[in-house]
């Protein structure tokens, strides 16, 4: 099969560069390995905030229905159920169903692979009960099903106290949140939500462990000191069935790095990140990228960055007129600096400006 | 109802009774919706322990849920290894806590 362009990921970034480009005519396919398109939006079921341009005031899942819709109107092909596992250089990419392996030939290739989440680590960790934030939500949102009934959360991100939010919301009581920094680590309004409905929250804290009879029956938490140690005679038992970590992403370079791309570690985005320019191209000629994989951010910074790759690769295809793609480039570009105001995204918008300059 | 499944949702509304299947782990006939994965199912119905581990016999669960992570693992229909977070269930569906690597028994 041999398309113009392939994406690789149908979650917010990939899903906006393939109906970006294809707007002007690029042949494009986007592949997914799960049976369902629009990655982690499905999940999101709290409203967006922001300006317009940003989805504001519509739900994560909303907005997959809006994608997919348009990626339906734009002729885009699905490849779902479909996984990639291997890219090489002369832009053949490997794919494999249950049915079937094959080989899909593209001119540009826009890798947005998206993150995993990260884990801590403690004695006990491996119980049946200890899982992921993403997890949870994907359990409740989309299956609904309680992962537990009484739940601790690790990580007061934005990440931890969404799901904490809707841990209530599915009738899941939340026995605590806790934080390893001295402040609540998300935005105001992710934490009201959670303080309004008296959802305690222990910072400078940490978890010390869980034991069980074969699940999650209890968790320890204890408060630590400046260096983090833990300070004895702190230490609390929370009686829990589940223990939710939230402790962050971080980006999926494998199929990347496994091409030679040229990587940089920046922790304020997540690890170490494919180098890439201000086209969204990476090290390597012809491969985009976008959303989560160049950098964990935000739905709303990876839809502007998908929608950059998309914009380039018709640019590069000669489907767009260079004049033409610079100007809709500088409005992304200026919403995407919105997007990192502030304190959270002044230290990601810093950590880009190095990724950008450095390949 | 004694199970754990969000029946009320302020956001996603109430849950619609989709059709229901019948699938059997480690020998017990149990309901599960039809098109939800295993692991949902035996989460509902309050089945934690998914498989084993090889040395140390420990219990794992499912982790992830996004078909990464393999802490899932349960012998699906004589198939060890399958990946029961993004594996939708099947009528008469036989499902076995796996010990292990697992056995492939005939289909080896």
């Amino acid at each position: 099969m041999k398309f113009e362009l392939a994406v690789i990921g149908s979650g917010p970034a990939g899903l906006s560069a393939a109906i970006e480009a294809s707007k002007y005519g690029v042949k494009t396919v986007i592949i997914d390995e799960n049976a369902k398109a629009g990655g982690q939006l499905f999940k999101q079921i709290h409203k967006f905030f922001g300006s317009s341009e940003h989805w504001a005031g519509i739900r994560g899942v909303d907005i997959g229905d809006i994608l997919l819709k348009q990626a339906k109107a734009a002729n885009i092909k699905f490849l779902l159920d479909t996984t990639v596992w291997g890219l090489f250089d002369d832009h053949r990419i490997y794919i494999a169903s249950k049915e079937k392996t094959d080989i899909i030939l593209a001119d540009r290739i826009v890798v947005a692979a998206g993150a995993y989440e990260n884990t801590v680590t403690f004695p006990g960790w491996t119980l049946p009960g200890v899982i992921g934030a993403g997890a949870a939500q994907t359990m409740m949102n989309i299956h609904r099903v309680k992962p537990g009934r009484k739940v601790l959360m690790v990580g007061s991100g934005n990440v931890g106290l969404i799901v904490s939010y809707q841990m209530l919301l599915a009738g899941i009581e939340v026995a605590a949140i806790v934080e390893f920094m001295p402040n609540i680590g998300g935005y105001f309004v992710h934490a009201a939500k959670v303080l309004r409905e008296c959802v305690p929250v222990f910072l400078t804290s940490t978890v010390l462990g869980a034991e069980g009879n074969d699940c999650v029956e209890k968790a320890f938490i204890a408060q630590v000191d400046k260096r983090g140690k833990v300070i004895e005679g702190t230490e609390i038992e929370l009686e829990v069935d589940a223990i939710c970590l939230s402790v962050g992403l971080h980006p999926r370079t494998a199929l990347l790095e496994m091409l030679g791309c040229r990587m940089q570690y920046l922790p304020e985005l997540g690890g170490f990140i494919p180098v890439h320019d201000e086209k969204m191209e990476t090290s390597l000629k012809g491969f985009y990228i976008a959303g989560d994989l160049s950098g964990v951010e935000e739905a709303s910074t990876a839809f502007e960055e998908g929608r950059l790759a998309g914009i380039s690769v018709a640019e590069s295809l000669g489907y767009i007129k260079t004049g033409d793609a610079s100007k809709i480039k500088k409005s992304v570009n200026e919403r995407l600096n919105d997007l990192r105001l502030g304190p959270f995204g002044k230290f990601r918008h810093d950590a880009k400006k190095i990724l950008i300059n450095s390949c | 109802m004694n199970d754990n499944r969000i029946y009320k949702h302020l956001i996603l509304g109430d849950l619609k009774e989709p059709h229901k299947v019948n699938i059997i782990v480690d020998g017990k006939k149990i309901e599960a919706f039809e098109g939800e994965p295993i692991a949902a199912a035996l989460i509902a119905s309050g089945i934690k322990v998914f498989h084993r581990t090889i040395k140390r016999n420990e219990p794992r669960g499912y982790f992830c849920a996004v078909g990464v992570c393999s802490d899932c693992f349960m012998i699906v229909n004589g198939k060890p290894n399958t990946r029961t977070c993004i594996t939708p269930v099947e009528e008469g569906m036989i499902i076995e806590t796996q010990a292990g690597k697992g056995d492939w028994g005939d289909l080896a």
